[in-house]
Protein backbone atom coordinates (compact mmCIF):
# COMPACT_ATOMS: atom_id res chain seq x y z
CA UNK A 1 0.00 0.00 0.00
CA UNK A 2 1.38 3.34 -1.15
CA UNK A 3 -1.16 5.91 -0.30
CA UNK A 4 -3.80 6.62 2.38
CA UNK A 5 -6.93 9.58 2.20
CA UNK A 6 -8.26 9.57 5.32
CA UNK A 7 -11.27 11.49 5.39
CA UNK A 8 -12.61 13.23 8.80
CA UNK A 9 -9.89 15.29 10.58
CA UNK A 10 -11.07 14.57 14.20
CA UNK A 11 -10.17 11.84 16.91
CA UNK A 12 -10.71 8.57 14.93
CA UNK A 13 -9.24 10.15 11.48
CA UNK A 14 -6.37 11.72 13.54
CA UNK A 15 -5.99 8.17 15.90
CA UNK A 16 -5.81 6.15 12.76
CA UNK A 17 -3.26 8.31 11.19
CA UNK A 18 -1.07 7.67 14.18
CA UNK A 19 -1.70 3.72 14.37
CA UNK A 20 -0.78 3.53 10.25
CA UNK A 21 2.67 5.40 11.04
CA UNK A 22 2.86 3.15 13.92
CA UNK A 23 2.40 0.31 12.15
CA UNK A 24 5.19 1.28 9.60
CA UNK A 25 2.91 2.81 7.26
CA UNK A 26 5.33 5.01 5.24
CA UNK A 27 3.54 6.11 2.13
CA UNK A 28 1.70 8.81 1.22
CA UNK A 29 -0.92 9.80 3.96
CA UNK A 30 -3.64 12.21 3.37
CA UNK A 31 -6.24 13.82 5.64
CA UNK A 32 -9.12 15.75 4.36
CA UNK A 33 -11.37 17.46 6.79
CA UNK A 34 -14.11 19.73 6.17
CA UNK A 35 -13.28 21.56 9.43
CA UNK A 36 -10.86 24.56 9.01
CA UNK A 37 -9.45 23.42 12.44
CA UNK A 38 -6.54 20.94 13.18
CA UNK A 39 -7.93 17.91 15.04
CA UNK A 40 -9.35 18.85 18.10
CA UNK A 41 -11.01 17.17 21.20
CA UNK A 42 -14.88 17.37 21.45
CA UNK A 43 -15.88 15.91 24.73
CA UNK A 44 -14.84 19.38 26.58
CA UNK A 45 -16.64 21.45 24.15
CA UNK A 46 -20.03 20.80 26.37
CA UNK A 47 -18.15 20.91 29.87
CA UNK A 48 -15.14 23.29 30.51
CA UNK A 49 -15.01 24.93 27.42
CA UNK A 50 -18.31 26.02 27.42
CA UNK A 51 -18.05 27.11 31.01
CA UNK A 52 -14.82 28.70 30.23
CA UNK A 53 -12.08 26.91 32.33
CA UNK A 54 -10.70 25.23 29.35
CA UNK A 55 -9.22 27.39 26.33
CA UNK A 56 -9.34 26.20 22.59
CA UNK A 57 -5.95 25.58 22.81
CA UNK A 58 -6.20 23.16 25.37
CA UNK A 59 -8.04 21.08 22.80
CA UNK A 60 -5.63 20.17 20.16
CA UNK A 61 -5.27 16.27 20.08
CA UNK A 62 -1.99 16.68 18.43
CA UNK A 63 0.73 19.43 18.84
CA UNK A 64 3.14 21.46 16.05
CA UNK A 65 6.27 18.59 16.95
CA UNK A 66 3.06 15.47 16.55
CA UNK A 67 1.93 16.76 13.19
CA UNK A 68 5.07 16.59 11.81
CA UNK A 69 6.03 13.47 12.79
CA UNK A 70 2.93 12.52 11.43
CA UNK A 71 4.08 13.82 8.17
CA UNK A 72 0.85 14.19 6.34
CA UNK A 73 -0.70 16.31 3.69
CA UNK A 74 -3.84 18.17 4.87
CA UNK A 75 -6.61 19.42 3.32
CA UNK A 76 -8.79 21.07 5.39
CA UNK A 77 -11.58 23.12 5.08
CA UNK A 78 -11.99 20.46 2.14
CA UNK A 79 -15.14 17.85 1.95
CA UNK A 80 -15.17 14.57 0.39
CA UNK A 81 -18.51 14.89 -1.47
CA UNK A 82 -17.92 11.01 -2.95
CA UNK A 83 -15.84 7.79 -3.39
CA UNK A 84 -15.14 6.34 -6.36
CA UNK A 85 -14.47 3.18 -5.67
CA UNK A 86 -13.86 1.52 -9.24
CA UNK A 87 -11.16 4.35 -10.28
CA UNK A 88 -10.06 4.09 -5.95
CA UNK A 89 -10.60 7.55 -6.10
CA UNK A 90 -11.75 10.03 -3.67
CA UNK A 91 -14.49 12.96 -4.86
CA UNK A 92 -13.66 16.63 -2.97
CA UNK A 93 -15.78 19.53 -3.21
CA UNK A 94 -13.12 21.12 -4.76
CA UNK A 95 -9.93 20.39 -6.35
CA UNK A 96 -9.11 16.95 -8.29
CA UNK A 97 -10.35 14.04 -7.03
CA UNK A 98 -7.64 12.40 -4.43
CA UNK A 99 -6.62 9.12 -5.76
CA UNK A 100 -5.39 6.00 -2.67
CA UNK A 101 -4.95 2.44 -2.46
CA UNK A 102 -6.69 2.43 0.94
CA UNK A 103 -9.47 5.01 2.11
CA UNK A 104 -10.16 5.20 5.98
CA UNK A 105 -13.85 6.83 6.87
CA UNK A 106 -13.33 8.90 9.64
CA UNK A 107 -16.69 11.51 9.17
CA UNK A 108 -18.67 10.90 12.30
CA UNK A 109 -21.63 12.11 12.87
CA UNK A 110 -23.64 15.41 12.97
CA UNK A 111 -26.24 16.62 15.23
CA UNK A 112 -30.35 16.07 14.36
CA UNK A 113 -32.08 18.71 13.77
CA UNK A 114 -35.56 19.79 14.37
CA UNK A 115 -38.15 20.36 11.52
CA UNK A 116 -39.28 23.85 10.31
CA UNK A 117 -37.37 26.97 11.17
CA UNK A 118 -34.62 27.48 13.58
CA UNK A 119 -35.02 31.19 14.55
CA UNK A 120 -31.18 32.91 15.69
CA UNK A 121 -30.09 31.73 18.87
CA UNK A 122 -30.77 28.21 18.55
CA UNK A 123 -27.76 25.94 18.66
CA UNK A 124 -26.32 22.43 18.08
CA UNK A 125 -23.04 21.42 19.41
CA UNK A 126 -20.71 19.21 17.55
CA UNK A 127 -17.85 21.45 16.44
CA UNK A 128 -15.52 23.73 17.96
CA UNK A 129 -17.40 27.05 16.01
CA UNK A 130 -20.98 26.05 17.50
CA UNK A 131 -19.16 25.63 20.70
CA UNK A 132 -17.99 29.36 20.57
CA UNK A 133 -21.27 30.47 19.25
CA UNK A 134 -22.96 28.66 22.11
CA UNK A 135 -20.32 30.71 24.24
CA UNK A 136 -20.79 33.67 22.97
CA UNK A 137 -24.53 33.74 23.38
CA UNK A 138 -23.95 32.57 27.02
CA UNK A 139 -21.72 35.30 28.49
CA UNK A 140 -23.51 38.32 27.74
CA UNK A 141 -25.52 38.24 31.09
CA UNK A 142 -27.70 35.90 32.60
CA UNK A 143 -29.92 34.25 29.67
CA UNK A 144 -33.13 32.13 30.07
CA UNK A 145 -32.15 28.52 27.91
CA UNK A 146 -34.05 25.87 27.16
CA UNK A 147 -32.06 22.94 26.16
CA UNK A 148 -33.92 20.24 24.00
CA UNK A 149 -33.04 16.75 24.40
CA UNK A 150 -31.58 15.45 27.71
CA UNK A 151 -29.33 12.64 26.65
CA UNK A 152 -25.73 12.94 27.87
CA UNK A 153 -24.97 15.90 25.51
CA UNK A 154 -28.08 17.98 26.97
CA UNK A 155 -27.62 17.23 30.21
CA UNK A 156 -24.00 18.47 29.96
CA UNK A 157 -24.96 21.34 28.43
CA UNK A 158 -27.66 22.27 31.04
CA UNK A 159 -25.07 21.72 33.64
CA UNK A 160 -22.53 24.22 32.46
CA UNK A 161 -25.04 27.10 31.82
CA UNK A 162 -26.48 26.47 34.96
CA UNK A 163 -22.86 26.49 35.88
CA UNK A 164 -23.11 30.46 34.43
CA UNK A 165 -25.34 31.57 36.42
CA UNK A 166 -28.69 30.74 33.59
CA UNK A 167 -31.91 30.20 33.96
CA UNK A 168 -32.36 26.46 32.49
CA UNK A 169 -35.38 24.40 31.54
CA UNK A 170 -34.66 20.76 29.56
CA UNK A 171 -37.34 19.13 27.75
CA UNK A 172 -37.22 15.44 27.06
CA UNK A 173 -39.95 13.70 24.55
CA UNK A 174 -39.55 10.64 26.15
CA UNK A 175 -40.90 9.68 30.00
CA UNK A 176 -37.28 9.17 31.04
CA UNK A 177 -34.49 10.42 29.88
CA UNK A 178 -31.08 7.58 29.02
CA UNK A 179 -33.36 4.87 29.81
CA UNK A 180 -32.16 3.10 26.82
CA UNK A 181 -28.35 3.42 28.31
CA UNK A 182 -28.95 2.97 31.86
CA UNK A 183 -32.22 1.52 32.62
CA UNK A 184 -35.04 2.44 34.48
CA UNK A 185 -33.63 2.64 38.11
CA UNK A 186 -30.34 3.88 36.97
CA UNK A 187 -31.75 6.51 34.91
CA UNK A 188 -33.90 8.03 37.21
CA UNK A 189 -30.73 8.34 39.69
CA UNK A 190 -28.74 10.46 37.04
CA UNK A 191 -31.97 12.30 35.90
CA UNK A 192 -32.25 13.51 38.96
CA UNK A 193 -29.22 15.45 39.42
CA UNK A 194 -31.11 18.62 37.18
CA UNK A 195 -33.24 18.63 39.90
CA UNK A 196 -30.24 19.21 42.82
CA UNK A 197 -29.17 21.81 40.49
CA UNK A 198 -31.73 23.89 40.44
CA UNK A 199 -33.09 22.63 36.47
CA UNK A 200 -36.10 22.08 35.93
CA UNK A 201 -36.76 19.00 33.47
CA UNK A 202 -39.92 18.55 31.84
CA UNK A 203 -40.00 15.10 30.48
CA UNK A 204 -42.59 13.39 28.24
CA UNK A 205 -43.23 16.30 25.84
CA UNK A 206 -42.10 17.00 22.03
CA UNK A 207 -41.06 20.49 20.74
CA UNK A 208 -43.99 21.54 18.45
CA UNK A 209 -42.24 24.74 17.23
CA UNK A 210 -39.13 27.56 17.86
CA UNK A 211 -41.01 31.18 17.90
CA UNK A 212 -38.93 33.95 17.31
CA UNK A 213 -39.09 38.05 16.61
CA UNK A 214 -37.64 40.40 15.13
CA UNK A 215 -37.01 41.08 11.36
CA UNK A 216 -34.11 38.68 11.95
CA UNK A 217 -35.83 36.65 13.87
CA UNK A 218 -34.37 35.70 17.73
CA UNK A 219 -35.25 32.81 19.31
CA UNK A 220 -38.16 34.16 22.25
CA UNK A 221 -39.70 30.91 22.90
CA UNK A 222 -40.28 27.30 23.03
CA UNK A 223 -43.70 25.48 21.77
CA UNK A 224 -43.73 22.21 23.23
CA UNK A 225 -46.09 19.65 21.71
CA UNK A 226 -48.66 20.27 25.02
CA UNK A 227 -49.40 23.37 23.94
CA UNK A 228 -47.26 24.94 26.55
CA UNK A 229 -44.78 27.63 25.72
CA UNK A 230 -41.23 28.28 27.29
CA UNK A 231 -39.96 31.82 27.18
CA UNK A 232 -36.09 31.36 25.70
CA UNK A 233 -33.27 33.58 24.72
CA UNK A 234 -31.25 30.50 24.12
CA UNK A 235 -32.06 27.31 22.57
CA UNK A 236 -29.73 24.02 22.33
CA UNK A 237 -31.24 21.05 20.28
CA UNK A 238 -29.42 18.05 21.48
CA UNK A 239 -31.17 15.40 20.33
CA UNK A 240 -28.69 12.59 19.12
CA UNK A 241 -26.88 12.51 16.06
CA UNK A 242 -26.73 10.92 12.65
CA UNK A 243 -23.57 9.14 11.14
CA UNK A 244 -22.14 11.28 8.26
CA UNK A 245 -22.80 9.01 5.50
CA UNK A 246 -24.36 11.01 3.18
CA UNK A 247 -21.18 11.79 0.91
CA UNK A 248 -21.34 7.85 0.28
CA UNK A 249 -24.76 7.69 -0.78
CA UNK A 250 -23.76 6.83 -4.30
CA UNK A 251 -20.78 4.57 -3.33
CA UNK A 252 -20.79 0.72 -3.34
CA UNK A 253 -20.74 0.82 0.38
CA UNK A 254 -23.48 -1.23 2.24
CA UNK A 255 -24.81 1.75 4.83
CA UNK A 256 -26.90 0.94 7.56
CA UNK A 257 -27.16 3.49 10.48
CA UNK A 258 -23.59 4.20 9.50
CA UNK A 259 -20.90 2.45 7.64
CA UNK A 260 -20.83 -1.15 7.86
CA UNK A 261 -18.03 -2.97 8.56
CA UNK A 262 -16.92 -6.02 10.29
CA UNK A 263 -15.44 -6.51 13.74
CA UNK A 264 -12.35 -5.46 12.76
CA UNK A 265 -13.73 -2.18 10.95
CA UNK A 266 -13.52 -3.65 7.35
CA UNK A 267 -16.23 -2.45 5.10
CA UNK A 268 -16.92 -4.27 1.92
CA UNK A 269 -14.36 -4.09 0.34
CA UNK A 270 -11.04 -4.82 2.03
CA UNK A 271 -8.89 -1.44 1.04
CA UNK A 272 -11.79 0.92 2.53
CA UNK A 273 -12.12 1.04 6.49
CA UNK A 274 -14.37 2.63 8.36
CA UNK A 275 -13.53 3.92 12.29
CA UNK A 276 -15.10 6.21 15.35
CA UNK A 277 -18.83 7.61 15.29
CA UNK A 278 -19.46 6.63 11.59
CA UNK A 279 -18.58 3.22 11.86
CA UNK A 280 -20.93 0.29 12.56
CA UNK A 281 -18.48 -2.54 13.66
CA UNK A 282 -19.60 -5.60 13.63
CA UNK A 283 -23.65 -4.52 13.88
CA UNK A 284 -22.46 -1.75 16.87
CA UNK A 285 -22.58 1.97 16.10
CA UNK A 286 -20.71 3.53 19.11
CA UNK A 287 -20.76 7.19 19.85
CA UNK A 288 -17.86 7.30 22.27
CA UNK A 289 -14.57 9.04 22.56
CA UNK A 290 -12.65 5.75 23.84
CA UNK A 291 -14.27 3.26 20.90
CA UNK A 292 -13.01 6.06 18.24
CA UNK A 293 -9.51 5.58 19.33
CA UNK A 294 -9.66 1.59 19.46
CA UNK A 295 -10.93 1.10 16.59
CA UNK A 296 -8.50 3.22 14.87
CA UNK A 297 -5.46 0.55 15.60
CA UNK A 298 -7.81 -2.31 14.88
CA UNK A 299 -8.44 -0.72 11.24
CA UNK A 300 -5.36 0.38 10.54
CA UNK A 301 -3.91 -2.39 10.98
CA UNK A 302 -6.44 -4.29 9.06
CA UNK A 303 -6.11 -1.75 6.34
CA UNK A 304 -2.49 -2.29 6.02
CA UNK A 305 -2.94 -6.04 6.26
CA UNK A 306 -5.45 -6.20 3.53
CA UNK A 307 -7.95 -8.28 5.08
CA UNK A 308 -9.17 -8.52 8.40
CA UNK A 309 -6.34 -9.82 10.87
CA UNK A 310 -7.57 -8.10 14.12
CA UNK A 311 -11.06 -7.02 15.32
CA UNK A 312 -11.94 -4.54 18.17
CA UNK A 313 -13.60 -6.59 20.94
CA UNK A 314 -12.64 -4.10 23.97
CA UNK A 315 -15.26 -3.42 26.47
CA UNK A 316 -17.61 -0.29 25.85
CA UNK A 317 -16.73 2.18 27.86
CA UNK A 318 -18.10 5.92 28.23
CA UNK A 319 -18.07 9.11 30.39
CA UNK A 320 -20.07 11.69 31.16
CA UNK A 321 -19.65 15.20 33.51
CA UNK A 322 -22.86 16.82 34.78
CA UNK A 323 -23.17 19.28 37.65
CA UNK A 324 -19.66 18.24 39.46
CA UNK A 325 -20.39 14.21 39.08
CA UNK A 326 -18.52 12.22 37.18
CA UNK A 327 -20.77 9.14 35.51
CA UNK A 328 -18.74 6.32 33.96
CA UNK A 329 -19.94 3.28 32.35
CA UNK A 330 -18.63 0.32 30.89
CA UNK A 331 -19.99 -2.95 29.68
CA UNK A 332 -22.93 -4.07 27.29
CA UNK A 333 -26.10 -3.86 29.46
CA UNK A 334 -29.19 -5.99 28.28
CA UNK A 335 -32.52 -4.38 28.66
CA UNK A 336 -33.42 -6.61 31.72
CA UNK A 337 -30.29 -6.31 33.59
CA UNK A 338 -30.77 -5.54 37.09
CA UNK A 339 -27.99 -2.87 38.66
CA UNK A 340 -27.14 -3.97 41.84
CA UNK A 341 -25.53 -1.12 43.84
CA UNK A 342 -21.97 -2.10 45.40
CA UNK A 343 -20.81 0.42 47.50
CA UNK A 344 -21.71 3.81 48.09
CA UNK A 345 -25.26 5.84 48.56
CA UNK A 346 -27.29 7.16 45.46
CA UNK A 347 -28.29 9.91 47.94
CA UNK A 348 -24.77 11.14 47.83
CA UNK A 349 -24.60 10.81 43.98
CA UNK A 350 -21.36 8.73 44.44
CA UNK A 351 -21.48 4.80 44.25
CA UNK A 352 -20.50 2.27 42.27
CA UNK A 353 -23.45 -0.30 40.51
CA UNK A 354 -23.17 -3.12 38.87
CA UNK A 355 -25.80 -4.50 36.01
CA UNK A 356 -26.67 -8.78 36.81
CA UNK A 357 -28.39 -10.89 34.54
CA UNK A 358 -28.36 -14.83 35.50
CA UNK A 359 -25.51 -13.89 38.37
CA UNK A 360 -22.93 -12.40 35.78
CA UNK A 361 -22.11 -9.03 35.70
CA UNK A 362 -23.05 -7.01 32.44
CA UNK A 363 -21.96 -3.81 32.97
CA UNK A 364 -20.66 -1.32 35.71
CA UNK A 365 -21.65 2.16 36.46
CA UNK A 366 -20.22 4.79 38.95
CA UNK A 367 -21.21 8.07 40.13
CA UNK A 368 -18.12 9.58 41.61
CA UNK A 369 -16.23 6.57 42.28
CA UNK A 370 -13.31 6.48 39.64
CA UNK A 371 -11.30 4.34 41.81
CA UNK A 372 -13.31 1.12 42.10
CA UNK A 373 -14.81 1.43 38.84
CA UNK A 374 -11.57 1.12 37.20
CA UNK A 375 -11.14 -1.95 39.18
CA UNK A 376 -14.70 -3.42 38.24
CA UNK A 377 -14.13 -2.07 35.23
CA UNK A 378 -11.16 -4.28 34.17
CA UNK A 379 -12.46 -7.34 36.15
CA UNK A 380 -15.53 -7.12 33.69
CA UNK A 381 -13.17 -6.77 30.94
CA UNK A 382 -11.15 -9.87 32.07
CA UNK A 383 -14.52 -12.06 32.52
CA UNK A 384 -15.81 -11.46 29.44
CA UNK A 385 -12.56 -11.92 26.63
CA UNK A 386 -9.91 -14.15 28.93
CA UNK A 387 -9.16 -14.99 25.11
CA UNK A 388 -7.46 -10.98 24.59
CA UNK A 389 -5.36 -9.46 26.44
CA UNK B 1 8.97 18.64 53.16
CA UNK B 2 5.42 17.20 53.44
CA UNK B 3 4.74 14.52 55.56
CA UNK B 4 2.34 11.76 53.91
CA UNK B 5 1.51 9.32 56.07
CA UNK B 6 2.81 5.98 57.93
CA UNK B 7 4.26 3.85 55.74
CA UNK B 8 2.69 1.44 57.05
CA UNK B 9 -0.66 2.99 55.93
CA UNK B 10 0.44 2.81 52.11
CA UNK B 11 1.03 -0.71 51.22
CA UNK B 12 2.02 -2.26 47.87
CA UNK B 13 -0.29 -1.28 46.06
CA UNK B 14 -1.93 1.75 47.24
CA UNK B 15 -1.73 4.99 46.39
CA UNK B 16 -2.76 7.91 48.36
CA UNK B 17 -3.45 11.79 47.54
CA UNK B 18 -2.10 14.45 49.15
CA UNK B 19 -3.48 18.41 49.21
CA UNK B 20 -1.06 20.65 47.85
CA UNK B 21 -1.74 22.90 45.48
CA UNK B 22 -1.76 21.65 43.01
CA UNK B 23 -2.13 17.99 44.77
CA UNK B 24 0.34 15.64 44.76
CA UNK B 25 -0.46 11.32 44.20
CA UNK B 26 1.94 9.18 46.10
CA UNK B 27 2.33 5.50 45.66
CA UNK B 28 3.73 2.25 46.66
CA UNK B 29 4.65 0.09 43.76
CA UNK B 30 5.96 -3.26 45.12
CA UNK B 31 7.87 -1.62 47.79
CA UNK B 32 9.28 1.25 45.67
CA UNK B 33 7.39 4.81 46.73
CA UNK B 34 7.32 7.16 44.19
CA UNK B 35 5.54 10.92 44.19
CA UNK B 36 4.02 12.48 41.31
CA UNK B 37 1.51 15.73 40.31
CA UNK B 38 -2.05 13.78 40.70
CA UNK B 39 -3.44 15.69 37.73
CA UNK B 40 -3.12 13.88 34.73
CA UNK B 41 -1.55 16.00 32.21
CA UNK B 42 -4.65 14.83 29.49
CA UNK B 43 -7.61 16.46 31.30
CA UNK B 44 -8.49 16.14 34.44
CA UNK B 45 -8.68 13.28 36.59
CA UNK B 46 -6.49 12.35 39.40
CA UNK B 47 -3.98 10.08 39.37
CA UNK B 48 -4.33 8.55 42.57
CA UNK B 49 -7.63 6.95 41.75
CA UNK B 50 -5.59 5.24 38.46
CA UNK B 51 -4.95 1.24 37.90
CA UNK B 52 -1.29 0.91 39.74
CA UNK B 53 0.80 -2.01 37.57
CA UNK B 54 4.29 -2.23 38.11
CA UNK B 55 5.74 1.62 37.87
CA UNK B 56 3.13 2.65 36.08
CA UNK B 57 -0.54 3.96 36.68
CA UNK B 58 -2.74 4.04 34.87
CA UNK B 59 -5.42 7.14 33.90
CA UNK B 60 -8.98 6.39 35.22
CA UNK B 61 -10.97 8.59 32.34
CA UNK B 62 -8.99 7.74 29.38
CA UNK B 63 -6.52 5.15 29.96
CA UNK B 64 -3.40 7.54 29.88
CA UNK B 65 -0.34 5.82 31.32
CA UNK B 66 2.81 7.28 33.87
CA UNK B 67 5.54 6.21 34.08
CA UNK B 68 6.19 6.60 37.96
CA UNK B 69 10.10 7.16 37.99
CA UNK B 70 10.34 9.84 35.11
CA UNK B 71 6.65 11.22 35.47
CA UNK B 72 6.86 10.82 31.37
CA UNK B 73 3.39 9.27 29.42
CA UNK B 74 3.68 5.66 27.80
CA UNK B 75 0.91 6.32 25.92
CA UNK B 76 -2.26 8.71 24.09
CA UNK B 77 -3.91 10.69 24.86
CA UNK B 78 -1.55 12.01 27.43
CA UNK B 79 1.29 13.70 25.72
CA UNK B 80 3.17 15.61 28.94
CA UNK B 81 4.60 14.12 31.62
CA UNK B 82 3.75 14.95 35.02
CA UNK B 83 6.41 16.09 37.64
CA UNK B 84 8.20 13.39 40.16
CA UNK B 85 8.79 14.62 43.78
CA UNK B 86 11.73 13.21 45.77
CA UNK B 87 9.90 10.69 48.29
CA UNK B 88 12.09 9.43 52.08
CA UNK B 89 10.86 7.94 54.89
CA UNK B 90 12.16 8.83 58.23
CA UNK B 91 11.09 6.78 61.33
CA UNK B 92 8.53 5.03 59.56
CA UNK B 93 6.99 8.18 58.14
CA UNK B 94 6.98 9.37 54.40
CA UNK B 95 7.40 12.72 53.38
CA UNK B 96 7.14 14.09 49.78
CA UNK B 97 9.64 16.73 49.16
CA UNK B 98 8.17 19.03 46.69
CA UNK B 99 9.34 20.52 43.88
CA UNK B 100 9.10 23.82 43.00
CA UNK B 101 5.96 24.54 40.50
CA UNK B 102 8.75 25.88 37.56
CA UNK B 103 11.08 23.04 37.76
CA UNK B 104 11.19 19.82 35.79
CA UNK B 105 10.73 16.11 36.38
CA UNK B 106 13.00 15.60 38.97
C1 LIG C 1 -20.15 18.13 22.87
C2 LIG C 1 -19.70 16.69 22.87
C3 LIG C 1 -19.39 16.06 24.08
C4 LIG C 1 -18.98 14.73 24.10
N1 LIG C 1 -18.69 14.15 25.30
C5 LIG C 1 -18.30 12.85 25.33
C6 LIG C 1 -18.01 12.23 26.58
O1 LIG C 1 -18.10 12.84 27.65
N2 LIG C 1 -17.63 10.93 26.56
C7 LIG C 1 -17.52 10.20 25.41
O2 LIG C 1 -17.18 9.02 25.45
N3 LIG C 1 -17.78 10.78 24.21
C8 LIG C 1 -18.17 12.08 24.15
N4 LIG C 1 -18.45 12.67 22.94
C9 LIG C 1 -18.35 11.85 21.72
C10 LIG C 1 -16.99 11.89 21.06
O3 LIG C 1 -16.51 13.20 20.97
C11 LIG C 1 -17.11 11.26 19.70
O4 LIG C 1 -17.38 9.90 19.89
C12 LIG C 1 -15.86 11.44 18.86
O5 LIG C 1 -15.65 12.79 18.54
C13 LIG C 1 -15.95 10.62 17.58
O6 LIG C 1 -14.85 10.90 16.77
P1 LIG C 1 -14.90 10.76 15.19
O7 LIG C 1 -13.55 11.18 14.72
O8 LIG C 1 -15.44 9.45 14.83
O9 LIG C 1 -16.01 11.79 14.69
P2 LIG C 1 -16.05 13.37 14.77
O10 LIG C 1 -15.35 13.83 15.98
O11 LIG C 1 -17.47 13.75 14.56
O12 LIG C 1 -15.21 13.85 13.50
C14 LIG C 1 -15.58 13.68 12.18
C15 LIG C 1 -14.91 14.77 11.37
O13 LIG C 1 -15.13 14.52 9.99
C16 LIG C 1 -15.53 15.72 9.35
N5 LIG C 1 -16.32 15.37 8.16
C17 LIG C 1 -17.58 14.92 8.10
N6 LIG C 1 -17.96 14.69 6.83
C18 LIG C 1 -16.90 15.01 6.05
C19 LIG C 1 -16.67 15.00 4.65
N7 LIG C 1 -17.61 14.58 3.78
N8 LIG C 1 -15.47 15.39 4.19
C20 LIG C 1 -14.47 15.80 5.06
N9 LIG C 1 -14.65 15.84 6.39
C21 LIG C 1 -15.85 15.45 6.89
C22 LIG C 1 -16.34 16.42 10.42
O14 LIG C 1 -16.48 17.79 10.14
C23 LIG C 1 -15.48 16.16 11.63
O15 LIG C 1 -14.45 17.09 11.75
C24 LIG C 1 -18.86 14.01 22.89
C25 LIG C 1 -19.17 14.64 21.68
C26 LIG C 1 -19.59 15.96 21.66
C27 LIG C 1 -19.92 16.62 20.36
S1 LIG D 1 -7.66 12.69 31.96
FE1 LIG D 1 -6.11 11.21 32.06
S2 LIG D 1 -6.18 10.26 30.16
FE2 LIG D 1 -7.68 11.79 30.00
Amino acid sequence: MKSVAVIGASLAGLYAARALRAEGFDGRLVIVGDEHHRPYDRPPLSKDFLTGTTGQDQLALADAEETAELDAEWLLGTRATGLDTAAGAVLLDHGRPLTADGVVLATGATPRRLPGPAPAGTHTLRTLDDARALRADLTRGPVRVVVIGAGFIGAEVASSCAALGHDVTVVEAAPLPLLPQLGDEMARICTALHADHGVTLLTGTGVAALHGAGADPRVTSVELSDGRRLPADVVVVGIGVRPHTDWLASSALPLDDGVVCDAGCVTALPNVVAVGDVARVAGVRAEHWTSATEQATVAARNLLAGRTVATHRALPYFWSDQYGVRIQFAGRRGPDDTPRILEGSPDDRSFLACYEREGRTTAVLALNRPRPFMRHRRDLARATQPATT
Amino acid sequence: MIPVCHLADLPAGESVRIDTAPPIAVFNADGQLYAIDDTCTHQDASLADGWLEGCLVECPLHAASFDLRTGAPTCLPARRAVRTHPVTVEDGMIYVHHVAEEGTAA
